[in-house]
């Protein structure tokens, strides 16, 4: 059996909303193995975007632990957590998230200035992500110069720059029209595939999480199905 | 490197938000031009006294006289001191001036409102003792005759003494006969005229007010004193000009840069909240991208460092378009104002010093950096969820 890359015991998150204690994720399980292909579906306010959240080490949870790669992140410090995330996560947001002042070669290198990559190697690695993308022609181009799909790709980049362990996607084609959106279906697949990148994906919509390899289903912060 | 490359990406976002920029670097600016015009006036005192005030001349007043105005002398108290030691001597006998001193009514050029002019009776040797005296119009008065020359300053500030034309002061009436300069210091707020006519027109009799001695050194007016203040045939004060102008200007020159002070500090209240509100209204444009970057493992530092640079330029900009506004507007700027030490007026110009520059380009960073310094940390503690979520 594959070992598992993410394993989550008894997860709690709650928000306070005044004296109003709102609990989002109730003592979830759940293990991800190295190479899988997860898409997280369920309705608003399920919890599936707060579990990838926590996943990735941008929140805390209430309770319970969350392991990647054998590290505990729950304990992390938040300097902690922004440095395991540059070195073990990579994100993909559903509006993409580029900063619309740099070109779309800067922006992948973004992650990369968190690491010891010399200019020349970051920029040798931020224009062979973009070619893995398809835009290494455009590599010079603003944001404001793409297409929503061309952006998206940029963003896919810049999360596989660094080789991370773990690409946390949210909603990522949520903002793209059907054949924009299944172009990044298709690289998520290569990615996965062929680089055997570890994929978690939240999304509402049943034909991206077919693509998965698993789809779990989550309903009022619970796991209540799950499909291979 | 994570933090230079937060500050880079941040200040290529700033021709996105010119306008709310502008605003700060203008309310910053105003802050500024206010303080360095205080200061250049503070400055252009302190200039105006220090260029009067030789260290080694001495001015001689009656015991315990605050100033001249106070001050009476006899001529037989002037004989002793024309002979005491440590004064310079050349051919023509000591170099001392037994002056007489006097303020007459003047309108001033703006208002009209009477003010009052130090009008001073020199002996033949007050201008050698002045090393900055200059005349440049006109000529000197002639002893014995009712003429008069008068200070730059007091020419540019008061209406009717201009050189040919006749003034009225006392119950006499004066011929303008030239125009004198002395580096910018008091004396310039001066009229001028023989110390025995003066005496005569304002019945003094051979009283005198004060008298200047050129010292041998700085280091005689030690000897001076002491010869004086032991000789019981004279009751008198001693002290260098230097010493004398700074204690005659010391309460004019700490309320104006106590005032001065006290207003840029209150206004600078106000420049730190538009600041705080330039950057916070930074800090909200770019919530999602700073969120990202966080996501992306930048450190909450690089993102406080990101604001505090930005801020800190907006304050060197705003303290450079202040400082470079007053010295457009102050410098060399002439004014006067009443000394009431001396009941006088004293006139002066505005002096806006590298120094003067430099203190308010220094406020200025200070007030950016702290109106930066909260909005920064808000962003580098925000919720990196909530920031993403934002539009």
């Amino acid at each position: 059996m594959t070992p598992a890359l993410v394993e989550v015991r008894g997860l709690r998150k709650e928000y306070r909303r005044g004296t109003e204690v709102v609990p989002v994720l109730d003592g979830l399980d759940l293990d991800i193995a190295s190479g899988d292909y997860l898409a997280l579906m369920g309705p608003s306010g399920s919890g599936k975007s707060t579990l990838l959240n926590l996943l990735g080490g941008l929140d805390q949870p209430t309770a319970g632990s969350i392991r990647v790669a054998g590290v505990a992140i729950e304990g992390l410090s938040s300097n902690e957590l922004a440095s395991w995330r540059a070195r073990h996560v990579g994100f993909i947001f559903q509006m993409y998230n580029l900063l619309p002042v740099l070109t779309a070669r800067q922006n992948v290198e973004l992650p990369l200035l968190l690491t010891r990559a010399s200019q020349a190697e970051r920029q040798r690695r931020a224009e062979a992500a973009l070619s893995l993308v398809g835009l290494a022609d455009r590599a010079n181009h603003k944001p404001g110069e793409l297409s929503g799909g061309q952006e998206q790709r940029v963003g896919i980049a810049r999360a596989i720059v660094t080789d991370p362990d773990l690409l946390l996607c949210d909603e990522p084609t949520g903002d793209l029209d059907r054949k924009s959106g299944d172009q990044i279906l298709d690289l998520f697949d290569a990615l996965n595939r062929e680089a055997g990148k570890t994929i978690i994906m939240v999304t509402h919509d049943p034909r991206a999480a077919a693509r998965a390899r698993r789809i779990l289903y989550l309903d009022k912060g619970a796991l209540v199905r799950e499909e291979r | 490197m994570q933090a230079i490359s937060v500050i880079c990406m941040n200040l290529k976002s700033v021709p996105g938000r010119l306008a709310a920029t502008l605003v700060a670097v203008i309310g910053i600016a105003g802050v500024v031009m206010v303080l360095v015009a205080t200061l250049a006036m503070s400055q252009g005192f302190k200039a105006a006294l220090n260029v009067a005030g030789a260290a080694d001349v001495a001015v001689i007043v009656r015991g315990g006289s605050s100033g001249e105005l106070a001050s009476t002398l006899l001529s037989a108290e002037a004989k002793v001191i024309e002979d005491a030691p440590g004064i310079a001597r050349d051919a023509s006998g000591p170099l001392v001036s037994p002056e007489a001193y006097v303020l007459v009514d003047l309108p001033m050029r703006g208002s009209g409102t009477a003010a009052n002019v130090p009008f001073r009776g020199v002996g033949p040797r007050a201008m050698a003792l002045r090393s900055h005296f200059k005349l440049v119009s006109g000529r000197l008065f002639r002893p014995g005759l009712d003429e008069v020359i008068v200070g730059r300053g007091a020419a540019s500030q008061f209406r009717g003494i201009q050189v040919g034309q006749p003034v009225r002061f006392g119950a006499k009436q004066w011929d303008v006969v030239g125009v004198f300069e002395d580096q910018g210091s008091v004396t310039e707020s001066e009229v001028w005229t023989d110390v025995h006519v003066l005496q005569a027109s304002y019945r003094r009799g051979s009283s005198l007010q004060s008298v200047r001695a050129q010292l041998l050194a700085p280091q005689a007016t030690e000897r001076l004193m002491q010869a004086l203040m032991t000789d019981p045939r004279v009751n008198v004060t001693v002290a260098t000009e230097k010493a004398f102008y700074s204690e005659q200007s010391r309460a004019l020159v700490t309320l104006v840069t106590t005032l001065g002070s006290a207003i840029a500090f209150i206004m600078g209240i106000g420049a730190v909240f538009g600041a705080v509100n330039t950057m916070y209204a930074a800090v909200a444009a770019r919530t999602r991208e700073i969120a990202t970057l966080r996501a992306l493992g930048f450190g909450g530092g690089a993102v406080l460092a990101s604001v505090l640079v930005e801020a800190a330029l907006i304050g060197i900009a705003g303290g450079v378009l202040g400082g470079l506004l007053a010295y457009v507007g102050f410098d060399g700027y002439r004014a006067s104002t009443l000394n009431f030490q001396t009941f006088s007026q004293l006139t002066f110009a505005f002096r806006v010093t590298p120094a003067v520059l430099g203190t308010g380009i220094v406020y200025a960073v200070a007030l950016g950096l702290v109106g930066g310094l909260w909005p920064g940390y808000r962003a580098a503690h925000m919720s990196v969820t909530a920031g993403l979520r934002s539009l």
